[in-house]
């Protein structure tokens, strides 16, 4: 079943002509993933290796019943990218782009978010069910099948911990990057929601970092409603207090936000939270065991 | 980006919120003929990125000229929780009759702008929202709807606000949302908001702070930016669209990753070493790009060894490793240097690495090894 990334998935790209969105378009083909259409205005008639290209995501929509969008577009298009995709009546949309600005984002998210569409990011690496599909730009090749739901607001390091889970014999059902930007379409309650809800995820890791409290937040709906077995890896117990740290989330700014502060809110709440990946990992393994 | 409180005002004056009269002063002599062209009393501010510039002496009311050049010559050098007095801003006194406290800031939590208003001004907002809770009204902004007038007046019954006042703090209040919302602000803070004795109200700070994402649309706010106080090396990291945070210790640290590179800070400072940087080389680097991510982390004289912490995604670990190699040949690399290479490309990049036998070069196999040696050869180094 796994989610986001799914068997039902029918992926429309958009910004499919360009560079990235070429070589991703094809990589997640590759991979499995439904890939039915690609958007770049003006190019509407041409294919990329065989996935027809239109005009607008209503036309995709309307010829290929496409339901999810990658947007993979410059910053200055991708808000309205994300908004032409959810007037398309586009179910998800994964959005890769890094550097939009967050007042657009504001608007974005106050569009979607009420009409139940789901925005995964924007400046994420997408989502990956091993073995089913894969939607972004996260290298498949470090994660295999298994019982482990990732989810994440960093990219390498989600593929790090992924490939710590994968050399001692752990498998994931689908790994989420939820982004790193102020304003992200999908928390970390809305991940912890979609895999408790997942039959095939028996156990879910969170990734968080400095900034915000949205692990905090966490901790309290993983105590309210979420019963499967949550560890986590909280990144940057070492930032230095008023730095973003490459995020433009990633900022501690006052006493809130740091590392520490938010490893202890999920231990009060049960979570066992490793000081490094490999720590992280290894308490998932020493839970579930092998297989 | 912050601005400087004589940028901020720039704006507020833009916006028709009113500001005192003021000068921007680099020298003794120019604090001093700002102060004999405004006439008066003036107030003569050290003009730093951080707060508690009242406390740490650097701002001053003087009486005429002589007292400004004076105050100047304090203040200019002053160093303020790190940040060192290169320029002040010189000001018209004004006639106080009431401080207040007036901020919109980007609740990412919300995901709504928050607007805060409290009688408490001219002291520190979250000491209000500590000891005084009640004191500090709090309401939140739908972005669909943005301000109008009933978010004022809700705000100022909420404050308390003196009902003969509300008349003339209003339209302040809107004038500075819309400095929020247009300039793509994620913080404008007031403090204080000054009463003048006339009924008047008028802003004698401010704290703004820009949205790096939205610069582009902003090219006079880009050009604010003042690049002297910037790190030599946050600078030209930026130059090269790195993300670079220096830290104070020996080891360098350069990864791909925000989050990736933070957990490597962390499992360094965990191994027991100290980490001189946060060094992001971004997904997709090019061989170009990692030679020059090196020679800016190497260019910190402190750095005793280098860790390299990559895990290919975009980025392909066999242009990590040509790079790396090219920026051997082409600077001087003076630092003993650990690489950590997995994911995408990674034995041909390791491949390489060991074929070029670069005495300089110890490769490992996972990040918590290649983070306790880094910190071993930094330590022989020192």
């Amino acid at each position: 079943m796994a989610v986001i990334a799914t068997k039902d998935t029918r992926l429309v790209v958009q910004g499919i002509t360009g560079r990235e969105g070429t070589f991703h378009a094809l990589r997640n083909r590759d991979y499995g993933t439904n890939v039915v259409a690609g958007v770049t205005p003006g190019r509407a008639g041409q294919d990329v290796e065989g996935i027809p290209v239109f005009d607008s995501v209503a036309d995709a929509v309307d010829k290929t019943g496409a339901n999810t969008s990658l947007v993979i577009v410059p910053p200055r298009f991708a808000a309205e990218a994300i908004l032409e995709a959810a007037a398309a009546g586009i179910e998800q949309i994964v959005c890769i782009t890094e550097g939009i600005p967050a007042h657009d984002m504001l608007e974005v998210y106050h569009y979607v978010r009420p009409r139940g569409i789901r925005l995964l990011g924007p400046n994420c690496p997408g989502a990956l069910s091993p073995g089913i599909a894969n939607i972004g730009i996260i290298p498949a090749q470090v994660f295999k099948p298994g019982p482990v739901g990732l989810v994440s607001r960093s990219g390498t390091l989600t593929y790090q911990i992924g490939g710590e889970l994968a050399a001692m014999g752990l498998g994931n059902s689908t790994i989420i990057g939820i982004g790193g930007d102020p304003v992200i379409g999908t928390s970390f309650i809305d991940a912890l929601d979609l895999f408790q809800a997942d039959p095939e995820t028996e156990f879910i890791v969170m990734v968080g970092e400095i900034g915000g409290n949205d692990e905090e937040q966490a901790a309290d709906v993983i105590a309210e409603r979420i019963t499967k077995p949550v560890v986590s890896y909280i990144a940057g117990f070492e930032a230095p207090v008023g730095k973003t740290m490459g995020h433009a989330g990633a900022i501690i700014s006052g006493t809130s936000g740091t590392a520490l502060a938010k490893k202890e809110a999920l231990e009060a709440k049960g979570v066992q939270v490793g000081i490094n990946p490999t720590e992280a990992a290894q308490f998932v393994f020493d839970r579930i065991g092998k297989g | 980006m912050d601005l400087y409180e004589h940028q901020g005002k720039e704006l507020f004056a833009a916006a028709g919120v009113a500001v005192a009269n003021g000068r921007v002063a680099y020298t003794v002599e120019e604090a001093r003929a700002a102060a004999t062209e405004l006439g008066g009393t003036v107030v003569v501010k050290s003009q730093v990125l951080t707060g508690g510039r009242g406390k740490a002496g650097g701002v001053k009311v003087v009486k005429d000229p002589a007292a400004a050049a004076e105050a100047a010559e304090a203040i200019l050098g002053l160093d303020i929780n790190g940040h060192v007095t290169h320029r002040l801003y010189i000001e018209q006194g004004i006639a106080i009759a009431k401080e207040y406290y007036f901020s919109v800031t980007f609740d990412r939590s919300a995901k709504m702008p928050l607007l805060m208003l409290t009688t408490m001004g001219g002291m520190d907002v979250e000491d209000v929202a500590k000891n005084h809770p009640a004191m500090l009204a709090r309401l939140h902004v739908d972005p669909a709807l943005g301000y109008r007038g009933f978010h004022g007046q809700q705000l100022m019954s909420m404050a308390g606000i003196p009902v003969e006042e509300r008349k003339a703090l209003a339209p302040i209040m809107a004038q500075l949302y819309g400095v929020f919302a247009d300039d793509d602000a994620m913080l404008v803070e007031v403090n204080p908001l000054v009463l003048l004795e006339d009924g008047s109200f008028l802003a004698a700070d401010a704290k703004v702070t820009i949205d790096d994402n939205a610069l582009y649309r902003h090219p006079t706010v880009e050009a604010m930016r003042d690049l002297s106080a910037v790190d030599a090396q946050e600078q030209a990291a930026r130059e090269a669209d790195l993300a670079y945070v220096k830290l104070d210790g020996d080891v360098g640290i350069l990864g791909n990753g925000a989050g990736l590179v933070m957990s490597t800070v962390d499992v360094v400072a965990q191994a027991g070493g100290r980490p001189a940087n946060f060094l992001d080389v971004g997904g997709g680097a090019s061989a170009e790009k990692i030679a020059t991510a090196l020679a800016i982390v190497l260019s910190d004289e402190k750095v005793k060894s280098v860790l390299f912490n990559i895990f290919g995604g975009i980025t392909r670990c066999d242009e990590v490793a040509k790079g790396l190699l090219e920026a051997l040949e082409t600077t001087d690399v003076r630092a003993p240097i650990v690489v950590r290479l997995d994911g995408t490309n990674d034995v041909e990049g390791r491949r390489l690495l060991n074929e070029a036998q670069r005495p300089e070069i110890t490769v490992e196999n996972t990040m918590l090894e290649a983070a306790a040696t880094a910190v071993r050869l930094a330590g022989e180094a020192g």
